[in-house]
């Protein structure tokens, strides 16, 4: 089974997000990137499909040079290969487009991307590349089997769980649950020298169209100032959720 | 030409989330000046609609869409978008609805934006805002294709009335055959969830252990809410993962969002920011959560929860 385990190159969690040139762009200074916390469940996921049922994994990012130290990281995790495809990331339908390319080209019976990433929250690359690639898809994957190319996964639903069977080739879209937090890996420092060793292709895009493009960004009104209630007051708890906020 | 939405129901009634995006496709149908039309499936009674500026509904009565099944739900909405020759398409963002999107985008050749959170600052070109680096920042963001599909967050734009009623037209489009089969579903009933809720009472690790959830679920019970809770207190298995919210949890976007022992670390806040009103309880005046909060309290949750539950017992019995 060849596994492509599409990860997105992302601020870290704790960054602050600022913007430069007039708010047009993300101010990446200082900031510190990541590997999504979606995709690391799914590339997680695959590291388990290999040492236990002989996958290929490859890993896939469209970017910039930038992005290679969060690729050669997950070749440290374990993945066997990587491809960039060098081209700045835009819109969602572009990424798709470009890593549909990769998909067709490289013959990939699963490919593993995560739910949403953290940056810009689309959401919309896993879909994308399974109707760009006739592949079937399943969204918010939580749990994920293979056998042949017959495949069984379990998938969050708003207020539970659905269990669902499907085929190869499949595109999932990956989140926590998809592997135990305890199982994720940190490199290790005989991955890190394994992975100067393994191949990280640059590719140059197709030239997929945009569809859409960032006009700009904002931030949130800053708040005001928290009112504080006494623990011995909270009738005035109750009066202000009813009459102030009315929330009750 | 008319504005197309999709007004999802579950078992024949419509969610909040419909009647949401209803109000929302009435509002951009108003600013380019033509009229708006719902696609449903299998609802029951769809006069509700009307309401909240429907002018004319598809709908689609098929028992091979009972479960919900991304690819053929899309391929109904393409063909009701089709049929209307409609430019503008107006999802929620309901679990369902994201997982369809991505799919109609690109059935429809239509530029997609998800989370966005008000009615398009201009149509020419079509420019909307939507939340960006969860929930941190926005990103006014253009569609620049021919036809434009718009994800609508939960609880941003909020329900408009109309007085109203429209046109009903039974609507049957070829169903395709399904890749992905749902073998079994596994949902908790009776018990609000996150997704649904308009008041989330969330806890955290502040709680100390699983035997004193008892009170939060009482206080969620008078508040007819979901119950959340942290990440770390998913992670020791002191509550189910379905309730870990956060930037690695569910988001949520409730009315109503308290806090009970949760710091308010940056990744618990960006999941749960685009709530309308949070209210924190904390022994710690430090704890980061007041930054964020509209009200605090600062007290030991132990006495402070009981009390406000039986506040708010007399209260609802005088309401
Ligand atoms: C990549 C990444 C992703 C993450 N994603 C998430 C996420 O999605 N969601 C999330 O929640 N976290 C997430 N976290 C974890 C986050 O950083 C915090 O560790 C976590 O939110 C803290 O949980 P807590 O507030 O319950 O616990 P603590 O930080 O331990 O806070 C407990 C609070 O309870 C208060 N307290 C103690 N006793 C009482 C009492 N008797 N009455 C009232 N208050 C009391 C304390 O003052 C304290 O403020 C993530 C972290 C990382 C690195
Ligand atoms: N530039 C990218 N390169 C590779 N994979 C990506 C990229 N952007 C998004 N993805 C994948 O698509 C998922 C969802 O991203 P998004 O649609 O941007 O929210 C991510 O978790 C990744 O698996």
């Amino acid at each position: 089974m060849k596994i492509l385990v599409c990860i997105s190159h992302v601020p870290d969690t704790t960054s602050k997000i600022n913007f430069t040139e007039g708010d047009t762009k993300f101010d990446s200074n200082g900031v510190q990137f990541v590997i999504n916390p979606n995709d690391e469940f799914g590339l997680t996921r695959a590291m388990w499909f290999k040492e236990k049922q002989g996958a290929n994994v490859t890993v896939a990012n469209v970017g910039g040079p930038e992005t290679e130290p969060t690729l050669r990281k997950a070749l440290a995790i374990g993945a066997d290969a990587a491809i960039r495809v060098n081209t700045a990331a835009n819109d969602g339908f572009q990424v798709a487009n470009e890593l549909a390319q990769v998909v067709n080209d490289g013959g990939y019976d699963l490919v593993i991307a995560g739910r949403e990433s953290i940056d810009y929250n689309g959401g919309m690359v896993p879909g994308m590349l399974a109707a760009l690639t006739n592949a079937n898809f399943v969204a918010n994957c939580i749990g994920l089997e293979i056998d042949g190319t017959n495949a069984n996964a379990v998938r969050e639903i708003d207020g539970g769980k659905e269990t669902v069977s499907t085929t190869l080739p499949l595109v999932i879209a990956g989140q926590k649950g998809l592997v135990e937090e305890s199982d994720l890996r940190i490199p290790n420092m005989r991955g890190i020298m394994m992975a100067r060793q393994k191949p990280l292709t640059v590719l140059e895009p197709k030239g997929a169209a945009e569809e859409t493009s960032s006009v700009k960004f904002e931030k949130p009104v800053p708040k005001g100032a928290v009112t504080l209630v006494s623990p011995d007051n909270l009738d005035e708890l109750v009066n202000l959720l009813h009459n102030e906020a009315k929330v009750i | 030409m008319s504005v197309l939405v999709y007004t999802e129901s579950d078992n024949g009634t419509f969610k909040k989330v419909a009647l949401e995006v209803a109000s929302y496709g009435k509002a951009v149908a108003d600013q380019l000046g033509t009229t708006l039309t719902a696609v449903t499936i299998n609802a029951k009674d769809t006069s509700i609609l009307g309401n909240h500026g429907v002018d004319k509904v598809l709908n689609v009565t098929n028992s091979k869409l009972e479960t919900f099944n991304a690819n053929a739900y899309a391929e109904v909405i393409k063909q009701a978008a089709e049929k209307e020759g409609t430019k503008v398409i107006i999802v929620s963002s309901s679990a369902d609805s994201k997982y369809l999107a991505p799919l109609l985008a690109v059935g429809l050749n239509a530029g997609y934006a998800s989370n966005v959170v008000e009615a398009p600052s201009s149509t020419s070109p079509f420019t909307v805002k939507r939340t960006a680096f969860t929930n941190k920042a926005f990103n006014i963001t253009s569609i620049d294709t021919d036809v434009k599909l718009i994800g609508l967050s939960k609880n941003a734009f909020g329900l408009k009335e109309h007085s109203a009623s429209a046109t009903v037209e039974d609507f049957s489009p070829s169903i395709p055959d399904n890749g992905v089969h749902v073998d079994a579903v596994d949902k908790v009933t009776g018990k609000v969830t996150i997704a649904d809720a308009e008041i989330v009472v969330s806890g955290g690790r502040g709680l100390k252990g699983p035997e004193n959830w008892g009170m939060l679920e009482e206080l969620a019970q008078v508040l007819g809410a979901a119950t959340a809770c942290s990440k770390p207190v998913s992670d020791l298995g002191w509550r189910p993962h379905s309730e870990h919210v956060g930037q690695t949890g569910k988001p949520v976007a409730s009315n109503l969002y308290i806090a009970i022992g949760i710091s308010g670390a940056i990744q618990h806040l960006a999941g749960i920011n685009a709530s309308k009103v949070k209210v924190v309880i904390n022994t710690d005046p430090e704890a980061p959560f007041f930054k964020a909060a509209d009200y605090g309290v600062v007290g030991d949750a132990f006495e402070v929860v009981p009390k406000l539950t039986e506040k708010l017992k007399a209260f609802k019995a005088q309401q």
